[in-house]
């Protein structure tokens, strides 16, 4: 059983590596690019009967720092 | 005073730190590797090195903040033991949550290695007190993610609380409020970016960072 654990900057929180991406953008001519968020996508193999919770926790303790990171989880 | 230095895969800062606490103590400090489950008897200072822990995977500190000996060090925080971490350090006792907030890549996405200036925006902590409140001294940074983040109402509280131990007086990564140096409650744990045990000996350039852990040795 597989689950996808996408890890984004709160909205508000400076995106360094993003601003970057869309400075690149725009210097390669495509030019519609309103603005880039990066963030990052992590693939759990989990054993089956995985509970929710203990993916939520597993996100809150390491995944992500909810200082300044949101989560999303996805069942794959 | 009976000093430690954590040592993490990655760590590199180590040694000068365990070169700038014996400076200051007269003592050579326990090297305590990462797996360690307790600390050495007798510790009144724990120094958690700057570096490269565990590569930076997943977010800088991230990884060190999970290891063994963080538990350890956690525990001897909260009995009033002082723990300074620097620059990776700093990083790390934020992902344990000993300190507030979170250091991200800095804003101009550059890794900065340069001495800058700062200002003591709290010359009444045990690793302050031999600076004058408001006092400029330079100190050199070498870090890529040292751009300090955390939401209005926790920096309006530290600040409140006089917890900002140090501020940047130039532009360096783009951390709120300038914010370079941070202390928890209690005022026995303070994380900081820049370097002060780069700054220790006439050889550096400087002594504005010996004083730091000359404050520590008499506190």
């Amino acid at each position: 059983m597989k689950a996808r654990v996408t890890i984004t900057l709160k909205n508000g929180v400076l995106d360094p590596q993003g601003k970057a991406i869309h400075h690149a953008l725009e210097g390669l001519g495509f030019g519609g690019v309103n603005d880039v968020r990066a963030g990052k996508m992590i693939e759990l193999d989990l054993a089956d009967g995985t509970s929710d919770a203990e993916i939520e926790e597993m996100c809150k303790k390491l995944l992500a720092n909810t200082v300044i990171e949101n989560y999303r989880i996805e069942r794959a | 005073m009976n000093t430690a230095v954590i040592v993490f895969p990655g760590s590199n800062c180590d040694r000068d730190l365990a070169v700038a606490f014996e400076q200051a103590t007269g003592k050579k400090p326990h090297m305590v590797w990462h797996r360690e489950t307790e600390m050495p008897d007798g510790i009144d200072l724990i120094g958690v090195p700057g570096g490269f822990s565990y590569g930076d995977y997943l977010r800088s500190g991230a990884m060190a903040a999970q290891s063994p000996v963080m538990r350890a060090v956690s525990d001897a925080a909260a009995k009033g033991t002082y723990v300074l971490g620097i620059c990776n350090g700093f990083q790390v006792l934020t992902e344990t949550g000993l300190l507030p907030g979170a250091l991200m890549r800095n804003a101009g996405i550059s890794f900065v290695c340069r001495d800058v200036k700062l200002t003591v925006a709290n010359s009444q902590s045990a690793f302050t007190s031999r600076y004058k409140a408001d006092e400029e001294i330079l100190i050199p940074v070498a870090h890529h993610d040292g751009n300090y983040f955390a939401d209005a109402e926790t920096l309006d509280r530290i600040e409140g609380e006089g917890r900002v131990a140090f501020r940047y007086a130039e532009e360096v990564n783009g951390s709120a409020r300038n914010i370079a140096g941070v202390l928890n409650e209690g005022g026995n744990v303070l994380g900081m970016m820049p370097h002060p045990e780069r700054m220790s000996e006439a050889a550096h350039g400087g002594l504005d960072g010996k004083r730091l852990f000359d404050a520590l040795a008499s506190a």
